[in-house]
């Protein structure tokens, strides 16, 4: 019966092709709508994770309560030990040493004398060693605009707008003026090598990237790290996996009194991430949920148009004496098939854009110029394991139910009034 | 009837001289504390939660406003400058050939992780310009008896509008002293001590300062040597020297 139901689907476009086209749509919205919410939130969390909070982080307990102030006056010291310690560890995470810190860039002029000067974020990250993980967590090589990464010590990344404000070019020299780790007032020549664009607002305002060991010699802060950032082997955060590590660093390093003991936080712990996240989750869950039910009720009642659009052929049919269970089993079959039918093609072209904007992305950077928090002003769609069904919400079980809700009509004709109803 | 006055004249005189008024004791206090021209070499002695470390330096100073610092030690601050003049300040860092430029709130930030701030280091202010006192009564500080001394700010552009000090009744010399902002909040407490008499005044050799504001256990502000009312000469205090 399926093959002969399919067969008059395909063949009487009449009767199919608008209910298809119209669980297509549903379907394709639903699908994008749930893929661009997940990729927002994705963008966000990844974002973040890979600028600032790490899948976790590791700080002095100090530290993590000032967390906000970046003060390296109470920045892990005898990082080596402890990078030695975590490797041994935790050998499938990734990990990073930072150093955060404020101050000023002050460009000279030809006498030396100050000519401009700016406030600066500055990230100390490892850019000259072996190990490119730092320089492409922060997709350095991409973002370059002009010039070069760094290649030797003493060389300074800029972000392109503070470059402009500050007149400087690749090639020139500019003193980092900032605070050691003990108070002092720390100042510290470089070259700039390049100017680069992160793609986010407020990092794009003012900020520099410089090898750790050069930023350890600036602010001496030699064998510290403000912070130390470890990442889980796919790099893509995980809670059930980012627990087990806290727990197994919690051993290790047993919470205690002093102050400078390492403490280990979590992405969700950071940056109120953890309610962002939730929040998110909410409320794209509540999107999703508002979509799909209005997606329901339009397709339902686009079960119920069809059942009624065919009043005619079912008032045929019980003429020529179908059983009334049959042609309700038939519309219902009907419906499930055009359900399959349009929710496997809406839920394809609804991935597929997913994948091309999970790729290329969706820039809103003109829109985003004055943005002050860490936000992606590139937005990516995530298609995620749900992705591939929840389509079929709205697709299958809308429109067969309001199949089966238009075809209790059938059983109200009577078959004695049928012709009297057709002849009119 | 003559008999009986100049006694009693002599009696106020007295009585006068054991009650100075507060405008008296400031006075005196800045005849100890200040100068016209001073050169001295001290050390710091930074208490931070972590370590101690010391820094040693030498200064130049005329009037209230004009100050040069040179550090001697330790080998990374060691060929730093510092010149003040009026509300600006020039550093220079040897290690990047700089001469860089701070003003306005700058001066009030820590100097090399210490306690003080730039402005408590190289100025020599007189109290007397800038505040009025009132006596508050006395308190026995160390075995020393004081006059407790409220000033408030004459002017808006001091780093305190109102200290309390202890001022030793016998050799006026502020052995306390505490220092508000202008809501009233506590800002930095001193303690001065190590009490010496040098070239006719008493003057502390010893000063804490504990910024409440700060983690540490405050710094230790030492005098090693210190000449006051000498001359200073003017390429000392200018631009120039900074770089020599």
């Amino acid at each position: 019966m399926i093959k002969f139901l399919l067969k008059g689907i395909l063949r009487d476009k009449q009767r199919s092709l608008l209910p298809i086209v119209v669980v297509t749509i549903g379907v394709m919205l639903t699908v994008f709508l749930f893929c661009w919410l997940t990729g927002i939130l994705n963008d966000s969390i990844e974002m973040n994770a890979r600028f600032s909070t790490g899948h976790i982080k590791i700080m002095t307990a100090a530290y993590s309560k000032n967390i906000d102030q970046v003060p390296n006056d109470l920045a892990l010291t005898g990082v080596d030990s402890l990078m030695i310690k975590l490797k041994k560890n935790f050998p499938d995470m990734k990990w990073g040493e930072r150093i955060r810190f404020g101050g000023l860039i002050d460009a000279p002029d030809s006498r030396g004398e100050t000519r401009a000067q700016g406030p600066a974020i500055g990230f100390g990250i490892d850019l000259l060693s072996e190990d490119k993980s730092e320089t492409e967590r922060f997709n350095l090589a991409k973002s370059v605009r002009r010039g070069r990464l760094p290649a030797h010590p003493g060389e300074i990344l800029m972000s392109e707008d503070f470059s402009h404000k500050l007149k400087i070019n690749p090639g020139d020299s500019v003193t980092l003026i900032g605070s050691t780790m003990n108070g002092s007032m720390a100042m510290y020549n470089f070259t700039v090598c390049g100017t680069i664009v992160f793609g986010t607002g407020p990092m794009d305002q003012g900020s520099v990237i410089i090898d750790i060991e050069d930023v350890r010699n600036a602010l001496d802060m030699n064998n510290s790290a403000g912070e130390i950032v470890g990442y889980l082997p796919d790099n893509y955060y995980n809670e059930e996996k980012v627990s087990q590590v806290v727990a197994k660093f919690n051993r290790l390093f047993p919470p205690s009194k002093d102050e400078f003991n390492p403490v280990i936080v979590t992405l969700r712990q950071q940056n109120d991430l953890g309610n962002m996240m939730d929040q998110i989750k909410k409320v794209g869950g509540f999107a999703v949920f508002i979509f799909v039910l209005s997606m329901s009720l339009v397709l339902w009642n686009a079960g119920l148009l069809g059942g009624l659009r065919r009043y005619t052929e079912f008032g045929t049919r019980l003429a020529i004496g179908e059983d009334y269970s049959h042609i309700y089993k038939t519309m219902i079959y009907e419906s499930v098939l055009i359900g399959i039918i349009g929710s496997v093609i809406g839920a394809l072209i609804g991935l597929a854009g997913s994948f091309y904007l999970q790729k290329h992305g969706l820039d809103l950077s003109s829109m985003m110029k004055d943005a002050t928090i860490l936000m992606p002003t590139v937005f990516h769609t995530r298609i995620t394991a749900p992705a591939f069904f929840i389509g079929f919400i709205p697709g299958l079980f809308s429109t067969v139910i309001g199949t089966m809700l238009s075809g209790i009509g059938i059983y109200r004709r009577k078959t004695a009034q049928l012709f009297k109803e057709l002849e009119a | 009837m003559k008999k009986n006055i100049i006694p009693l004249l002599m009696l106020c005189i007295s009585l006068n001289a054991q009650n100075p008024s507060a405008k008296e004791i400031i006075e005196k206090v800045d005849k100890n504390m200040s100068a016209e021209s001073r050169i001295f070499t001290s050390k710091m002695v930074i208490h931070n939660p972590r370590n101690t470390r010391t820094i040693e330096s030498k200064t130049w100073s005329i009037g209230e406003k004009k100050s040069y610092s040179e550090y001697l030690s330790p080998p990374r601050e060691q060929g730093t400058k510092m010149l003040k003049l009026e509300d600006q300040l020039w550093i220079f860092s040897p290690s990047t050939d700089r001469i860089i430029q701070i003003s306005g709130h700058m001066l009030r930030q820590s100097v090399m992780g210490s306690d003080l701030s730039y402005e408590d280091m190289m100025e020599d202010p007189h109290l007397l310009n800038h505040y009025s006192g009132k006596i508050d009564g006395e308190e026995k500080l160390d075995d020393r008896i004081c006059w407790v001394i409220s000033l408030t700010a004459n002017t808006p552009d001091v780093a305190y509008q109102t200290q309390k000090v202890w001022v030793d009744k016998d050799r006026f010399i502020p052995l306390k002293k505490e220092l508000y902002a202008k809501s009233g909040v506590l800002l930095k407490k001193m303690q001065l001590s190590d009490v010496k008499q040098i070239q006719g005044r008493w003057f502390p050799k010893r000063i804490l300062f504990k910024d409440v504001l700060k983690d540490g256990e405050g710094t230790e502000f030492l005098i090693e040597d210190i000449n006051f009312n000498v001359a200073i000469p003017d390429y000392i205090l200018s631009k120039a020297s900074l770089k020599k």
